[in-house]
């Protein structure tokens, strides 16, 4: 299982804790990560990327293994921790304020 | 027992708080989303414990909420807003033209008979409907693409579709307003529609009384007096009694006659407040008084009403979906302020009390009389 950490927000919004786990189809990506989360959560459909175009909303990362992957292609495998399930794949919202 | 149950929308979650026909003692249920920002709240007037909620977050984008119970639980609902064909574009702030682009449900408008039925008002500015109580939405492209959409420009606070009225005499007949394209009405039910805006004049055009382009800010109906509105435009206060044919002025003597709000008494349909903001480049109240003013001869004559709002040092703004009615007897009249607070005046206005001083920012106010 793929563990995903989810912003306070998300977590209200979805009713279950900081981290949820999710089971993927073949290989583990954002995008087959985050098909699973939505399947599992549909409240959280539209909320980390756009229900159509799947493209990362703006102002949502996504870390793992101290690495920033938001600007990793959807397709691209995670890191074989994550994949594991040894290290949490991390959905961050961006700093707000100044 | 009558009772009333006002929603409060603010930029931090949403509240409801509830009296019993005295509305002298209140009690204060939230925050509800605590974080997000909730647009407007809406209860059906078929089945008042159905409410629907516009939750929306820069970060997290735009999510429905649903209750069966009277906001006692929740749950998610549909938040596809998808624009049916080409979406074409609008004129940008810079006069370029600008894709439209869905950010976010500014205003829910449950139809009058049936629970599942709701209409939603978006930016960029755009009308849905739902016939599954939210669970899907189709839009009603008559509106945004309209021959003079793509002329459209956003007011500052974007191009936002914000007032929806349905006409409770023929709920084919709707009326909304768009900042800042103006009014538009439909005589089938939203799927086609025509611009309502003979009489304004805005002197932000370079054609004063243009057929669309005004910035209007609110529109307000009695239901026993359908032909007759009443608008808050970003300058001057204005009225029709001919479906929105034409319009006139009534800012009579207000102090000023910018503002955002605009509501009728649920009792008598020539009793209309309004609370004047000083101007657009200063959204607070004149003079540091928080004043709301009546016309018991629909419009033109104003009195200041102003026992119990603070008449010193207050510099708050009531932004356009934030003042609401009652329809007990006497009516009750309710606002919310930028600072938090939320008044109520259970005598038609004659005296206030705050019902809350400190939530956050009160983006809307919507108020359901329980009988």
């Amino acid at each position: 299982m793929i563990q995903v950490v989810l912003p306070r927000n998300l977590q209200i919004l979805a009713g279950v804790g900081r981290v949820v786990e999710v089971q993927v189809q073949g290989p583990a990506t954002q995008r087959s990560v985050l098909d699973a989360l939505e399947a599992d959560h549909p409240a959280l459909l539209g909320t980390v990327r756009d229900a159509v175009t799947k493209k990362r909303r703006p102002m949502i990362r996504f870390f793992a293994c101290e690495e920033d992957l938001s600007n990793e292609p959807l397709d691209a495998p995670l890191p074989a921790p994550v994949a594991e399930g040894k290290e949490p794949l991390l959905i961050i919202g961006a700093i707000a304020g100044g | 027992m009558s009772g009333v149950r006002v929603l409060v929308g603010t930029r931090k979650g949403a509240f409801i708080l509830t009296s019993d026909g005295g509305r002298k003692r209140w009690k204060v249920d939230g925050p509800h989303f605590a974080g997000w920002e909730i647009y407007h709240l809406k209860g059906s007037p078929a089945d008042p414990d159905r409410i629907y909620a516009s939750q929306s977050s820069g970060w997290f984008g735009q999510v429905l909420q649903r209750s069966n119970d009277a906001g006692k639980t929740w749950a998610a609902a549909g938040n596809q807003f998808q624009y049916e064909g080409e979406t074409g574009t609008h004129l940008w702030y810079d006069d370029t033209p600008h894709p439209w682009e869905f950010k976010r449900v500014w205003h829910l408008e449950p139809s009058l008979d049936d629970p599942d039925r709701v209409y939603a008002g978006v930016e960029d500015a755009a009308f849905f409907e739902s016939r599954d109580g939210a669970t899907t939405w189709t839009e009603l492209a008559g509106l945004r693409t309209h021959p003079t959409a793509s002329g459209w420009t956003p007011g500052a606070g974007g191009l936002c579709l914000h007032t929806i009225v349905i006409d409770p005499t023929n709920p084919e007949r709707i009326y909304i307003a768009i900042s800042a394209a103006g009014v538009f009405r439909s005589e089938d039910g939203g799927k086609s529609w025509r611009p309502a805006n003979k009489g304004l004049r805005s002197n932000t055009m370079p054609d004063e009384d243009a057929e669309v382009g005004h910035c209007v800010h609110r529109i307000a109906m009695h239901p026993s007096r359908p032909q007759t509105l009443f608008m808050q435009k970003h300058w001057d206060v204005m009225r029709t009694d001919d479906c929105a044919d034409t319009w006139r002025e009534i800012s009579g003597n207000l102090p000023t006659d910018f503002g955002f709000v605009i509501d009728v008494n649920a009792n008598d349909p020539e009793t209309v407040y309004v609370i004047p903001i000083t101007s657009d480049s200063h959204h607070f109240v004149p003079d540091g008084k928080l004043r709301v003013y009546r016309s018991k001869t629909g419009g033109d004559d104003w009195e200041a009403l102003t026992n119990g709002l603070p008449q010193k040092d207050c510099y708050v703004n009531v932004l356009r979906d934030a003042m609401d009615v009652d329809s007990l007897d006497p009516s009750g009249i309710y606002f919310g302020t930028s600072g938090g607070q939320v008044y109520v005046s259970p005598d038609g206005g004659d005296s206030w009390s705050a019902i809350v001083r400190d939530l956050p920012a009160v983006l809307s106010v919507e108020v359901q009389t329980l009988k």
